[in-house]
């Protein structure tokens, strides 16, 4: 009985199987294999001279990554700073207005990323509807708020506000009550609730927030293109470079490899800390 | 007698338009153990909110010993509750549970730990508890978690939120039990609400009968099982057999075919004109009631054996008496009644052991 439920197991997982191997592993090895290949080839049968890895090094390729990775660690400390008293209000103080909420956020997901950013270009450039109506009124102009570093970090905590809000409401949803009014029962003040029962009850949802909202921050391409005009250069930028201007695949490849690893190394550091059965008091079978 | 240590005066809370406390005032005194017990929608819990400092009442005052705290939020009071569903916190040690108060105030790791042993020994628990996880204890070890939880707090009283309602049948015993004990050990003063007139009686010096947002009646459990200020409360505590009485131009007259005593007859009568009353509820309990006609007996009524049922030590016959209701007898197997159900019978019991209700 145990092996046919195995047998019906596998073949039942095989679809999936076979779509993740076919859409997530073999791309994922071609990247692997075009990483080392030598520079501008497009030939995955040369003899590997991982030159691309080097140029990286070299062709101050670093400096991209460094603001990948600050931009998507700004943006993820502020998306949880922002989010958590209105997913907390969310999960725990809204009733009805819960679902408003949320209908609200999953309608911005309707309309395409670029098109919201290229809104948030109008309403913010110089001569757009904020500086312009200003001007209008008042004759008194300023340049206007966009091509910074800040700029491109509200576009990130923008874009990515959902991807935050939701898990960690999920993770303040799980808190019981009770636990909550029995550490205020014992004595705990409001801080010290949040930080001994809240704060670590809601771990999982917290994992999974700041995961999702760094690792998307992190691959980020458009906010730092459109509304920071490029102030900056993100290293999903230079990755699109090389693929299109650039035809330079090998070093695409190998760019893309460098933020797969990082980011995989993160998540995986980031998963493997939390126990979700301990923190929720499962029993672990 | 001391002043009391908790004094609820006037105290009322409303829901909207729904009154669920009315007008309730209640002195508790220092080192009692209080059951407020009540059927689910009595108040109860939310009376327990408002004493804990969960909830302020919509009126009325509460008077910790000379302080007044109706408006003091509960981690400003020196009271502490063991919640129903305890929330034990599941990301913390059993160790580290107890500790908990004692961390928020900043004690220091060695006397918190020793604190904490010492808990775990009072309540039973082996010391080798310290460390282990939540959802590694059972259900009574988990109880006496977070009894040792609330007793390190130390607080001026302790509150339960019927903590023993989800426990199996024998567990629930034993830890009655072992809670009186812990009562009398620690001298604290117990406040405990529950459902349950039988884990009320077990542990309480007092129990208030809580209906319809009002207490009916506050008194230690003897005096609420023989002496019922109403229907309602006679009721609550067990089988009972309610006859009503009235009395009508020609006389006392009561249900069916009963038959009184001259005396107390008279004795009712009187009692009822005293208070101006036409109506009163003879209350009497299953087990005084005789098979057999009794000399001594004040009341006397003819009937059919229903339905027997067995309760172990004792025996429940139900009793259908001539014109009234099904009567309750309760007969020990030393007593049991010589026959079987169909057999006519007569039941008999005597006035002193009956409690009368004016008015109702």
């Amino acid at each position: 009985m145990d092996r046919l439920n195995k047998r019906i197991a596998h073949f039942s997982a095989a679809p999936v199987l076979i779509l993740l191997v076919a859409f997530f592993v073999a791309p994922l090895l071609v990247i692997g294999i075009y990483s080392i290949m030598p520079q501008k080839s497009f030939s995955l049968l040369a003899v590997p001279d991982f030159s691309s890895y080097n140029a990286i090094f070299v062709q101050g390729y670093l400096k991209s990554l460094f603001w990948s990775l600050v931009l998507a660690f700004s943006s993820t400390v502020l998306l949880f700073l922002l989010c958590w008293p209105l997913a907390y209000a969310m999960a725990k103080v809204f009733n009805r207005f819960t679902l408003i909420i949320t209908i609200a956020v999953v309608v911005s997901l309707f309309v395409s990323e670029n098109i919201r950013l290229f809104g948030w270009l109008l309403t913010l450039m110089k001569g757009g509807l904020i500086e312009g109506m200003l001007r209008h009124y008042t004759g008194v102009g300023f340049e206007g708020a966009l091509y910074n570093v800040p700029i491109i970090i509200f576009g990130l905590v923008y874009v990515y506000f959902p991807f935050m809000l939701f898990p960690l409401m999920q993770g303040i949803a799980m808190i019981p009550e009770d636990t909550r009014q029995a550490a205020f029962d014992l004595g705990a003040t409001r801080w010290q609730v949040l930080r001994e029962i809240e704060l670590p009850l809601a771990t999982p949802g917290i994992v999974v927030g700041t995961l999702l909202s760094f690792v998307l921050a992190a691959g980020a391409l458009a906010e730092s293109k459109l509304l920071g005009g490029q102030t900056v250069i993100v290293l999903a930028d230079d990755i699109e470079t090389a693929f299109t201007y650039g035809q330079n695949w090998p070093l695409g490849s190998a760019l893309s490899m460098l933020l797969i690893m990082i980011i995989a190394t993160i998540a995986v550091f980031g998963i493997s800390r939390v126990d979700i059965d301990t923190i929720m008091g499962r029993k672990q079978s | 007698m001391s002043d009391p240590i908790l004094q609820l005066k006037n105290i009322r809370k409303n829901f909207g338009a729904f009154e669920a406390i009315k007008d309730i005032s209640l002195d508790i005194e220092e080192g009692e153990f209080l059951t407020i017990v009540g059927p689910s929608g009595s108040g109860k819990t939310t009376l327990i909110r408002l004493m804990v400092g969960m909830d302020e009442p919509s009126t009325g005052e509460i008077w910790l010993r000379n302080e007044r705290i109706e408006k003091l939020p509960a981690n400003k009071r020196p009271t502490c509750m063991v919640f129903q569903s305890l929330a034990l916190f599941p990301h913390r040690s059993v160790g580290e549970n107890i500790e908990f108060s004692l961390k928020i105030r900043g004690v220091g790791s060695e006397m918190r730990r020793e604190k904490a042993l010492e808990l775990l020994d009072l309540l039973r628990l082996p010391q080798s508890y310290y460390g282990k996880r939540i959802h590694e204890c059972s259900g009574g070890e988990r109880q006496r978690v977070a009894l040792a939880r609330a007793l390190a707090f130390d607080p001026e009283i302790l509150f339960f939120d019927e903590p023993l309602s989800a426990l199996d049948y024998r567990l629930r015993k034993t830890l009655e039990k072992e809670l009186k004990a812990l009562h009398e050990k620690t001298g604290k003063t117990f406040v405990y609400i529950t459902h349950s007139l039988e884990e009320a009686m077990v542990m309480s010096d007092r129990i208030a009968i809580m209906k319809a947002g009002v207490f009916e009646q506050i008194d230690p459990a003897r005096e609420i099982y023989s002496r019922p200020v109403s229907r309602f409360v006679a009721e609550f505590m067990g089988e009972v057999n309610l006859i009503p009485f009235k009395v009508e131009d020609n006389g006392l007259v009561g249900p069916g075919e009963i038959m009184l005593s001259e005396s107390v007859k008279k004795d009712i009568s009187g009692k009822l004109k005293k208070a101006n009353a036409t109506h009163g509820t003879i209350v009497v309990r299953p087990e005084f009631i005789t098979f057999g006609k009794d000399k001594r007996a004040d009341f006397s009524v003819g009937g059919q054996v229903l339905q027997d049922y067995e309760l172990g030590s004792r025996i429940q016959y139900e009793v259908e008496a001539i014109g009234m209701d099904v009567v309750t007898v309760e007969k020990l197997r030393v007593d049991m009644f010589d026959g079987k159900p169909g057999d006519q019978c007569t039941l008999s019991w005597a006035m002193s052991d009956c409690h009368l209700i004016v008015g109702e």
